[in-house]
């Protein structure tokens, strides 16, 4: 007993001391948090030498556990979400979460969009809505140490529902704001079901204040009908001294599509795990990423795409801008299982190093098992092209502004795969603004 | 007017420019020819302010003021254009969004105010129309997927809006064919006037039978050889470059 202890790091004593306290306070069955707990706790925070975890390394950076928000009063949620940017003036219905917990005042609830049925998670989970049996619907996430520690401090979120073929126009904007003057942590689960033939665009923002080392842990579940439309596109604009950590877990019904696009310049960690298995035939993914980072940041993006089916395409493109000392990771798998014949899947990282000092960390992986598949994966590293600049330069502009336009260039191929226009266009704004602030 | 004095220019070592002197008058066309490994496209560089080059003696003066002392972005706002022989494909940024960035880019370096998209579209139109471009080009990523003489008329169409004190065009013809050489030279005899110099640069004469010059110079060893009028270009059209190539070799 004693040697256990002594391996266990401060912040792992605290996340057991804390869900000692919650699990009771928490909404649903306990026994459920206790497991996926369980979990976490035989696992511990994932190190540098676990493999999954070998560039991004919790344990040393989560230094203590800090303690879950509690729900804010209405004064400080108005606060907080007025200076909110992220997809803000963009026309959607808002579902809005201040600290982690679904703020209804500021939510559109009463006027969500045709097709659309949102039941708050802390009430769903009270009652046992019938849709959470569709919860984690990615195996593999079971054995994945973040998304066991969202599964046992989950506290809030939405369950969303689209009816079968209903093809709901307009966007709905998951806004998640945090706000305080001491570190904080939070869990939310997003649980969407996309029925046959749905098709829905779900934006979604995480910001905060710089400065508070605050611990963001965000699950969004997708479960995607057959012929049925996800489209997503995702911010962390999170604040400075943010340890941010996010899941996608998707399944894929038959001639299904995900579109998923997620845009980082937030953070001093931050990682984004996408898990998509693909269940039905001919379904198709685009999984893009655009990280920009500067000293001290990292930004994990972390992709595990288990095609299972026959005919599945999955494109994966992931672009890393990295100014001074910081780190970018990509880490991605495609599996193609041996029934998953006639499977096409195309990943890409590229990363653009704007000084000596960054570095990048690529580890693509391919899990064949099929005969007749076309699969490949591919890296780049390297600087600015000079001649593209002294091009730029000739005609006038100034150093700074051509290495903006070429940086823009770089990532702006991983945007334009955002089929929401207003939201690609939010996107670009974003990388512009971390320019501007780049000098 | 552009005057070269005495410039001295290597690459990695090895010398390029050899005690190159020139001057190109306002409203003058000069054309400059010369055989292969002359030193004409690192001319054209040198005169544009790209880095790789080390000046180690000389002045270039545009009008007076030494222009070796600026980036290639000042010396653009001041009035030099190149157009490249091969112009680069830049992936990812918009032709139109090019064009508005370069022209209000070397605006405000220059302290005036910058375009009104109205104003700016309609300049870029009516000059696109002009050199055959259509709208369609317009739209695409810059340079990305055109042929190379629908590159080579992108950079005139750049060099109109522009309207740079003193042009160099660095073997234009390369690459065009009969329709596009054409329309190409059209296009920078349109731009020909009395505030305004050109350094063309080519191998051939073809060219000068579209765009004639006043005057004609002959490089060989990093160093102007020879100076005379327009029937220069016509001798050595006839003779070669055998004269000045066993001078290299003496």
């Amino acid at each position: 007993m004693a040697d256990v202890t002594t391996l266990r790091t401060a912040a792992e004593t605290g996340l057991s001391k804390l869900f000692e306290v919650q699990r009771l306070k928490l909404p649903g069955a306990a026994i459920a948090r206790e497991e996926a707990f369980r979990y976490f706790e035989a696992a511990g925070l994932p190190h540098r030498r676990v493999e999954a975890f070998k560039y991004t390394d919790l344990r040393a950076a989560v230094r203590e556990a800090a303690p879950p928000a509690e729900a804010p009063d209405a004064e400080t949620a108005r606060n907080a979400v007025k200076a909110a940017r992220g997809f803000a003036g963009i026309e959607a219905a808002r579902l809005t979460f201040v600290n982690g917990h679904l703020v209804a005042a500021l939510s559109d609830l009463a006027g969500l969009p045709e097709g659309l049925e949102v039941v708050p998670f802390a009430q769903a989970m009270s009652e046992g809505h019938p849709l959470l049996d569709h919860l984690a619907p990615v195996e593999q996430t079971r054995e994945n140490p973040i998304y066991q520690l969202n599964a046992a401090f989950m506290a809030d979120g939405v369950v969303i529902q689209v009816a079968p073929g209903a093809k709901v126009e307009r966007a709905l904007h998951l806004r998640f704001v945090g706000t305080g003057n001491a570190p904080f942590s939070t869990a939310t689960r997003v649980l969407v079901v996309a029925g046959d033939e749905a098709e829905v665009t779900i934006l979604e923002s995480h910001e905060g204040p710089d400065g508070i080392a605050y611990q963001p842990n965000d699950v969004l579940d997708v479960v995607i009908g057959d012929r049925a439309r996800v489209l997503h596109s995702r911010l962390n604009i999170e604040g400075d001294a943010a340890i941010a950590l996010s899941t996608i877990s998707a399944r894929l019904g038959a001639g299904s599509h995900i579109e998923t696009v997620n845009v980082v310049t937030g953070a001093v960690l931050s990682r984004h795990q996408l898990y998509l298995h693909f269940a039905g035939d001919d379904a198709t993914a685009t999984v893009n990423g655009a990280a920009m980072i500067r000293d001290g940041q990292l930004a994990d993006s972390t992709l595990l795409a288990d095609h299972a089916a026959v005919g599945g395409i999955s494109r994966e493109q992931f672009k890393t801008v990295i100014d001074g000392d910081a780190t970018g990771v990509f880490q991605g798998k495609i599996i193609v299982r041996q029934i998953a014949q006639k499977t096409d899947g195309k990943m890409k990282s590229d990363c653009l190093l704007l000084t000596d000092e960054g570095q990048m960390m690529n580890k693509p992986e391919l899990e064949i098992f099929a005969d007749d598949v076309a699969c490949g994966h591919g890296a780049t590293c390297g600087a600015l092209d000079e001649d593209l600049l002294f091009y730029l330069m000739a005609r006038g502009l100034p150093r700074a502004q051509a290495e903006s336009l070429l940086v823009q260039a770089f990532l702006g191929e991983a945007i334009e795969a955002v089929s929401h226009e207003d939201a690609r266009e939010a996107m670009i704004a974003e990388i512009e603004a971390w320019l501007a602030r780049r000098g | 007017m552009l005057e070269i004095k005495n410039l001295v220019v290597n690459i990695e070592d090895k010398r390029i420019l050899n005690g190159l002197s020139l001057t190109v008058n306002d409203g003058e066309v000069a054309a400059i020819m010369g055989p292969n490994g002359s030193g004409k496209s690192t001319l054209s560089y040198v005169i544009a302010g790209k880095e790789d080059y080390e000046v180690l003696d000389g002045e270039i003066l545009l009008d007076g003021e030494n222009v070796l002392e600026m980036e290639a972005d000042a010396r653009a706002a001041a009035g030099i254009f190149l157009a490249f022989q091969y112009p680069l494909e830049i992936p990812g940024v918009g032709t139109m969004t090019f064009l508005k960035a370069a022209m209000n880019a070397q605006r405000k370096t220059r302290g005036e105010d910058e375009l009104t998209t109205p104003d700016f579209m309609r300049q870029v139109y009516a000059a696109a129309d002009k050199l055959e471009i259509n709208k369609d080009m317009l739209k695409r990523a810059l340079n990305v997927g055109f042929s190379g003489g629908e590159k080579k008329r992108m950079e005139i169409l750049q060099m109109a809006l522009l309207s740079p004190r003193f042009c160099v065009l660095d073997e234009t013809d390369s690459g065009l064919d009969i329709d596009a050489l054409r329309i190409v030279s059209e296009g920078v005899n349109a731009l020909r006037a009395q505030n305004r110099s050109f350094l063309v640069i080519t191998h051939y004469q073809r060219l000068l039978n579209h765009i004639v010059p006043d005057t004609v110079h002959v490089m060989a060893q990093g160093r102007v050889v020879k100076s005379g009028g327009k029937e220069l270009a016509l001798e050595l059209e006839a003779s070669g470059y055998a004269e000045y190539r066993s001078n290299e070799a003496a």
